[in-house]
């Protein structure tokens, strides 16, 4: 081939994959006694648009999947065919296997070709009802939304062909025309226990039956895909153009550029004298309105609504509410708040983890409900909303509340220690421990008590945090904070001599002068102050970053008490500046990293102001004065 | 050394001072020349590396080569230069006392470098040249600035370029 069609993979991977997310989420709504007519036929166009696609790159495995789904949406469009709720499932299966396969071919990796014949069968069946025997509604779940992590997909995922599927509909469709396949439909034969991908094996039906392992490479497989296959859609019905994210962030900087420039066109104004300078300062005025303008409109362009994370939601409850029958409902709200597209990536496994949390842990089961003068239908709420400069997401649910008696319990089983009398905040807090789980029993949804520990990680690397906020027998509310984008900081403008530096607000408990009887020295010059009747170990910031400060004693500078991940301590500086929201620079592009910084950025004069990384600040700190101060 | 060999036509050299002696450098390497400007100090760092600058958006640390290689006093005024590199993908900016030229060199203009007498380490010489009477060190400036002694970059990402 001429063209390179490599260079139009990543497009069409992208495509592909919102085809099948709108596809999944058109499949969850749709009415089965009476399916809209419009709905069907954009299911059916985003069959048709991914097979064609895939038609074009020679992506086999896609093309016949997606070929025989087509077939099926058209009778069904056309009202040839009748849609039920077991042929509902079926098509999300089918879903979940072309994401799979999608993301195979994303990454290079092994197609895998059982799976997908398997679907194809399936899907056949119902095309030719007489041909083999329909599976079971029961079985459908299998193929989970889980993919790594799950424990589902292994447990039920496979070995549902006890019997031999007979392939007789193959030459109908005729894609597996390829006589050297040999993994070309196939039937799998092993039992349901030993069933895993890996060692999944297999046998062929075409004249030479040989028996190949799913692990083998299959070079030949299937290669007559639908080669008569149109070119994808023309038509498009949204009018977004796709843009290389380092475009955008090469505008951002620009932007931001543009905004420092027009504030020092400002300075100059102002000393300019007279008729001139009255004229000059409102033609800056109006340019400093323009940039400001610019400047939100391009940060906009990063910013996509939250109801990409969400729309996967209905789909997760689905699937886990019928595998733990418990009766539940699931509310969207604020799905058109806008987040930093960096950030929705890293929302959806935080939130998948929360979710099924409440819908395990936190709904009750429909027996104990009703016993609770309960609605037997638990309900959990999605939410989201943007306060001030962050971004608030909620997920509540009227489950039975976290159980103070039995964290407690279990923290001094894991020999956690808590305070006395800790406040109710305090307690939940200890959920997220690594390890902490107080399900009575793991289930292979949740209570493994591996993951809330993360989902409270992955929450800080975003720099946002999470609350709770519970009540026993009326349910619990998560709560994780976030800032508007990635790349910006909220934050305390500290300075040393005649450096300024960065503390993320985040990390911020208070700051004050602290008094000279409440600075305690120890043996080589480690210092301790005495907050509330708690010792917090002193860095001077001067020592860590080698400056020469306006104040070496304590008492005349500032103390600012930073509450690390694991350490506290008090960071001793000249003086606050102020508060401001800074957007953060990578200082490794051109330097290195430096201990104690996270990254740099650019103040309003132009000048460059370092982050501060208290993480690896709270390392410096003596760890015999941590002792001490404990 | 390996760009020694490279030179085969006239290349183009941007030649800057260092206390009294001439040096140049590729000019393809040169993305602007600026005056100095304060910088933000960074801690821990060599006293070579003078700090970080914002130069249109992007964090880019100065050398002072005057420091690093113990040659003319390091003083900063009005008339301190500030070269500004585009290396490996990042950008450099290296403080000398001032450009003077650019000169166009061939390979045969080229004397190999001695082994001493100059405040460089051979390894980031290409060699020596002589234009209008005057010696000017030609700075292997690529070698240089990614070498380890200079820790600009990080080892294992300076494998990778």
């Amino acid at each position: 081939m001429s063209i390179d069609m490599k260079q139009f993979h990543s497009v069409f991977f992208d495509e592909s994959q919102e085809h099948l997310d709108e596809m999944e989420h058109l499949l969850l709504d749709l009415d089965t006694q009476n399916p809209d007519p419009e709905q069907l036929n954009t299911i059916f166009r985003a069959a048709h648009s991914v097979k064609g696609g895939s038609g074009i790159f020679g992506f086999d495995a896609l093309g016949s999947v997606t070929h025989i789904m087509e077939s099926l949406l058209d009778n069904v469009r056309q009202g040839k065919l009748a849609i039920d709720p077991q042929m509902v499932d079926l098509f999300l299966s089918s879903v979940d296997v072309l994401k799979g396969i999608l993301e195979s071919y994303k990454s290079g990796s092994e197609i895998d070709w059982p799976s997908a014949n398997r679907i194809c069968e399936r899907l056949e069946a119902i095309t030719h009802p007489k041909s083999t025997p329909v599976e079971h509604e029961s079985e459908i779940e299998g193929f989970g939304l889980f993919t790594e992590s799950s424990p589902i997909e292994v447990e039920d995922g496979f070995g549902f062909f006890g019997d031999p599927v007979l392939p007789s509909t193959q030459e109908t469709y005729g894609f597996f025309a390829d006589e050297s396949s040999t993994a070309a439909a196939t039937n799998v034969q092993n039992s349901p226990e030993s069933a895993a991908p890996a060692n999944a094996s297999l046998t062929t039906n075409i004249p030479s039956p040989e028996v190949v392992t799913a692990s083998a490479p299959v070079k030949n497989a299937p290669s007559a895909a639908p080669t008569k296959s149109k070119p994808a859609d023309v038509v498009s019905e949204n009018s977004s153009i796709r843009v290389d994210v380092t475009k955008v962030d090469q505008l951002i900087n620009l932007v931001g550029e543009i905004v420092i420039t027009q504030s020092m066109l400002n300075l100059i104004g102002q000393s300019i004298d007279g008729a001139l300078g009255e004229k000059f300062q409102s033609v800056a005025a109006e340019l400093e309105r323009n940039t400001r303008e610019i400047q939100e409109a391009v940060m906009s362009i990063r910013m996509l609504p939250v109801s990409f994370v969400f729309n996967r939601f209905p789909r997760v409850v689905r699937d886990l509410s019928t595998k733990l029958g418990k009766s539940i409902d699931l509310i969207i709200e604020g799905g058109d708040t806008e987040l930093d597209k960096g950030l929705t990536e890293k929302l959806v496994d935080p939130l998948t983890h929360l979710v099924r949390n409440s819908i395990d842990h936190g709904i009750e089961s429909t027996e104990v409900r009703v016993e609770r003068n309960k609605n037997p239908t638990g309900t959990v709420v999605l939410k989201a909303a943007q306060q001030g400069g962050s971004i608030v997401i909620s997920i509540s649910d009227d489950g039975g509340g976290l159980s103070r008696k039995k964290i407690l319990a279990k923290a001094h089983e894991k020999n956690i220690a808590v305070g006395e009398n800790p406040s109710d905040a305090e307690v939940w807090q200890l959920i997220f421990a690594p390890g902490f789980s107080t399900a009575d029993q793991i289930t292979d949804v949740s209570g493994r008590g591996v993951g809330l520990d993360v989902v409270k990680r992955n929450v800080q690397s975003l720099g946002g945090r999470i609350d709770i906020e519970s009540v026993e027998g009326v349910g619990a509310t998560f709560t994780i904070r976030l800032p508007l984008t990635l790349a910006i900081v909220d934050g305390m403008c500290v300075s040393v001599g005649d450096q300024t530096f960065i503390i993320p607000l985040v990390n911020i408990v208070e700051s004050m002068q602290p008094l000279q009887k409440d600075i305690k020295t120890l043996v080589g010059d480690d210092q301790l102050l005495l907050v509330r009747d708690q010792y917090w170990p002193i860095l001077p910031l001067y020592k860590a970053m080698q400056l020469e400060p306006d104040f070496k004693e304590a008492h005349k500078g500032i103390a600012v008490l930073i509450e690390a991940n694991k350490h506290r301590f008090a960071l001793f500086v000249d003086a606050l500046v102020g508060q401001q929201q800074v957007v953060i620079k990578s200082l490794e592009q051109h330097y290195r990293r430096i201990q104690g910084v996270a990254g740099a950025t650019i103040m309003g004069d132009g000048s460059v102001a370092l982050i501060l990384d208290v993480e690896s600040l709270a390392v410096t700190v003596n760890p015999h004065t941590l002792q001490q101060a404990s | 050394m390996s760009e020694a060999a490279n030179i085969q036509k006239d290349q183009e050299f941007l030649t800057f001072t260092l206390g009294e002696e001439n040096y140049a450098l590729d000019i393809l390497t040169v993305k602007e020349i600026r005056g100095y400007e304060s910088v933000t100090k960074i801690a821990n760092a060599p006293p070579f590396i003078k700090g970080v600058i914002n130069l249109r958006g992007d964090i880019v640390p100065i050398v002072d080569l005057r420091i690093k290689f113990s040659v003319g006093t390091a003083t900063y005024d009005e008339f301190t230069i500030v070269i500004v590199l585009h290396i490996h993908n990042r950008i450099v900016g290296i403080v000398v006392d001032g450009v003077s030229d650019v000169v166009s060199l061939n390979k045969d203009q080229l004397r190999p470098p001695p082994d001493f007498g100059v405040a460089f380490d051979s390894r980031y010489l290409l060699g020596l040249a002589t234009i209008n009477e005057q010696m000017i060190i030609m700075v292997d400036i690529n070698e240089l600035i990614s070498s380890e002694e200079m820790g600009l970059f990080n080892t294992e990402q300076h494998q990778v370029v």
